[in-house]
């Protein structure tokens, strides 16, 4: 029970006022670059470095206050994905698959309560699971190659078949369009530019944030011109319901379970995180709901979708903690600076960090168990205020959501040729949506594609164009199963199965 | 409100002294350091040590602001200074040994060396052989051996793109061997820190990077070594355990200068104050710690120094470029 004295140790460092101060500051600012699509956590991060050390705080209450701003932005991304369509985060994405149905049927008190507590479910089973496992779970996070990597990308393409539903070539268009887009930029293997045009600001390729406000936000804005201006968005009903109900709770916790899970193992893996976490999930749940087409609701607000992709990102977001303490290997653009500031405070971070510091990191553990309750506690009742700016009509609330991103952006880049981008971008966008092109497919074609192009040409190099080097380790060969199975499974069942089994074609 | 105090704070500071120091014209207003990168990597490191050497050595009363632009590794920032923002006399932004490879590999443009003004260098890193703890080469000329012998056997690793500083010190490494460099397995990273994490998972053999970012890594534990540094000299500390290429038979020299340059617009003046800013607040005797805890070593050059130290280079670069075959046209 060496774990639990360290713990305790933990929770003493992290309950000390100010730390708890810092989390909870944190936990706000969080929540509020989490709402803004375009400010994301690193923003916030990076900006608080020079605040950090003319307070002059030690290294683990800076550390508390940035991990807070980081699991509060997996909170708050969720609230513009829910209320207006626009993910406020990269693994919001699929959060606004299933929650902006609900909140169009008036439900967004129940969507925003449901997804805030299977977002706490997600954190706390993460958190748990850096305590527990930490260390040994090190090992899967080196264990992913170049070759893993590349399998694991495919199998995310398989399961991403389940967004296919409704209109599959229009969907497997936008997945095109998305792995076309991904490939812009210095090519990461020759250095070669593809489709840069000689302009310096494509050589990185298009930023996630630059995109994200154009396909979501900028083609909302030119939807909303078309249709009415003065009309209010949504009428909530009278004594609708600002809680979800013990029964809902019930239906969606194994969907949050699920999901936690699969968040869990994806966020150990540097680099893939939350959002591939969230579509996984997604995706799991949606092929699991069509069995029984009775209850499935996918993509007219199925609370389990919007359950289970909650509690996937906040969990990869914990454990996304775990190669950053154990290894020192950061995970996330957020996770990179918080080790950046360690060496500043002359700190290394590596595998000895766990000994050679225990307050910092048993301090920072405790403080992700003290910074998630404070989000629940803080989130259940803004929902009842976040739920009323539906209520702001949306020739309001759109374009503020938009200015203030377009600020986000320009502040990150200092360049006006991203703001642009960003509207050409929307009103491609807008005309995509118009021939009910998803966008989805498209922003995690985006964001696959550049992990699965680079992934190949580096298992590709290893082998020097071996082939075969794709299924050569047993983490691989298991993946590539998994994607051949849901891909066959379903279309083999559907001939085994009776007739009557088939219903959830309509 | 920020910038208007910081402004006036740094005219006042400047008159006094500009009284003490009869070199040094006023302290430009609204000093202001790009690092032409997200935050967070050598650039911003470049820009946070200059920000603390001038508060320091007591030359900018109040830290300078650290900006960010990321983009085209930094062509971007590049093209900003040289064209909308040429004359803000304020206005400094941090550049690499990796900046001017680009530069003379054409990959900034139209944009030349002599477009900006090349200011002061703060410090250097230099390239190693980094290999997992328990590899089986003990020494760099081993390791090349065994390549020379089977190309397959040894997997390069590296934070860069074909052409990048990573993969030059592996070409000129193989071409000091007798090896062809195109015969030679090697995988391109993002950073020298994702190759080290492929290299403790065994997916390449060695990784051509950085001696500070590794020697951090091996303190807080990884399970690396050193197999060279391309220094002309042994290093100070505990690095002068390591051997240089250069001792085990390659002559190879690989420093990662980190400086920072003006718009060509810039006066005389404000060029000359900063040049001189920065030969004092390198001379203070808070500086070796500074640079110390960034895990860099001192070179401290300025103005014309470091002018033709940068047009050398960019020479020598576009020298090696056109040897290995990388620049098209």
């Amino acid at each position: 029970m060496e774990t639990l004295a360290f713990l305790m140790h933990g929770f003493a460092v992290a309950a000390t006022p100010t730390n708890l101060g810092l989390a909870a500051m944190g936990a706000v600012v969080g929540t509020m670059v989490g709402v803004l699509p375009g400010l994301g956590p690193v923003n916030a991060v990076a900006m608080l470095v020079p605040v950090v050390f003319a307070l002059g705080l030690p290294p683990e209450s800076s550390m508390i206050l940035m991990a807070a701003i980081y699991i509060g932005s997996e909170y708050g991304g969720r609230i513009s994905a829910i209320l207006i369509n626009v993910p406020g985060e990269a693994s919001a994405v699929m959060t606004a698959l299933e929650g902006y149905p609900l909140s169009r049927q008036g439900l967004a008190g129940v969507a925003l309560s449901l997804s805030a507590v299977t977002s706490f479910i997600g954190s706390l089973l993460a958190t748990i699971g850096i305590v527990l496992f930490a260390p040994i779970l090190s090992k899967w996070a080196l264990a992913f190659g170049p070759v893993e990597y590349v399998a694991l990308m495919v199998f995310a393409f398989a399961c991403l078949t389940g967004l296919l539903a409704d209109q599959p070539v229009k969907a497997l268009l936008a997945a095109g369009i998305g792995l076309a887009l991904s490939t812009i930029g210095i090519d990461a293997n020759s250095g070669v530019m593809r489709y840069t045009f000689d302009m310096p600001n494509l050589i990185d390729g298009l930023a996630f944030s630059t995109l994200v406000i154009g396909l979501f936000a900028i083609s909302e804005l030119l939807i909303l011109l078309q249709t009415h201006h003065g009309e209010k968005s949504v009428q909530i009903p009278k004594g609708g319901r600002k809680l979800f109900n013990l029964s809902e709770l019930r239906f969606t916790f194994p969907a949050a379970l699920r999901g936690s899970a699969i968040g869990f193992f994806i966020g150990l893996l540097p680099g893939a995180g939350g959002t591939v976490g969230s579509a996984l999930a997604y995706s799991t749940e949606r092929k699991m709901a069509e069995r029984s087409a009775k209850t499935n609701r996918f993509g007219n607000g199925d609370l389990r979708g919007l359950a289970t992709v909650e509690a996937a990102n906040n969990s990869a977001s914990n454990s996304n903690f775990i190669p950053m303490l154990t290894l020192g290997i950061p995970s996330s653009g957020t996770t990179a600076i918080m080790l950046g500031v360690l060496t500043l405070y002359n700190l290394t971070p590596g595998p000895m960090l766990f000994t050679s510091q225990p307050d910092l990191v048993w301090g920072l553990i405790a403080s992700l168990f003290i910074g998630n309750i404070m989000l629940l506690a803080m989130n259940i009742p803004l929902v009842g205020v976040f739920a009323r700016m539906l209520t702001v009509p949306a020739w309001v609330l759109v374009p503020f959501i938009v200015v203030v991103s377009a600020v986000g952006v320009y502040s990150g880049k200092s360049a006006s040729f991203d703001l642009v981008l960003m509207v050409a971008v929307g009103a491609i966008a807008y005309w995509l949506r118009r021939l009910q092109v998803p966008m989805a497919p498209l922003i995690l074609g985006f964001v696959l594609g550049g992990i699965l192009e680079t992934n190949l040409r580096r298992a590709l190099s290893l082998s020097a164009g071996d082939a075969q080097i794709l299924w050569s380790s047993w983490i691989a060969i298991v993946l590539w199963a998994a994607a051949v199975a849901i891909l066959v499974l379903p279309h083999v069942l559907r001939r085994l199965l009776p007739p009557e089994a088939r219903l959830s074609e309509d | 409100m920020i910038h208007t105090n910081l402004g006036r704070i740094a005219m006042l500071a400047g008159t006094a002294v500009a009284a003490s120091v009869t070199v040094a014209s006023a302290a430009p207003d609204r000093p202001e350091c790009i690092a032409p990168a997200q935050p967070g990597g050598g650039f911003d490191i470049t820009c946070k040590l200059a920000q603390a050497a001038m508060t320091e050595a007591d030359i900018l009363p109040s830290p300078m602001r650290v900006s960010y632009m990321p983009g085209g590794i930094g062509a971007v920032a590049f093209s900003t200074v040289v064209g909308q923002r040429n004359d803000e006399p304020g206005t400094i932004v941090a550049f690499s040994a990796g900046s001017l490879l680009n530069l003379a590999q054409g990959k900034f443009g139209a944009h030349d060396v002599d477009d900006v003004r090349w200011v002061a260098s703060i410090g250097t890193d230099y390239g190693a052989v980094v290999v997992p703890a328990d590899s089986e080469y003990d020494s760099l000329s081993a390791m090349m051996d065994a390549i020379k012998a089977d190309s397959g056997s040894v997997i390069l690793g590296a934070g860069g793109t074909i052409g990048s500083q990573d993969w030059m010190k592996a070409a000129l490494t193989a071409r000091a061997a007798g090896i062809d460099h195109k015969s030679m397995r090697f995988v391109a990273f993002e950073g020298g820190g994702d190759c080290a994490t492929a290299l403790q998972g065994g997916h390449v053999q060695a990784c051509m990077n950085d001696v500070g970012d590794s020697q951090a890594a091996i303190d807080g534990g990884a399970p690396l070594k050193l197999l060279a540094i391309f220094a002309d000299e042994r290093l100070p500390g505990k690095l002068a355990e390591v051997p240089t290429a250069k001792e085990q038979g390659f002559d190879i020299e690989w420093p990662i200068v980190r400086g920072f340059y003006v718009g060509p617009e810039v006066s005389d003046e404000d060029y000359q104050w900063w040049a001189d800013s920065f030969k004092t607040a390198m001379e203070a005797p808070g500086y070796a710690a500074l640079l110390q805890s960034r895990n860099l070593l001192p070179l401290p050059m300025t103005g014309e120094e470091l002018d033709t130290f940068v047009k050398t280079s960019v020479a020598d670069y576009r020298t090696l470029a056109t040897e290995f075959e990388l620049v098209r046209q």
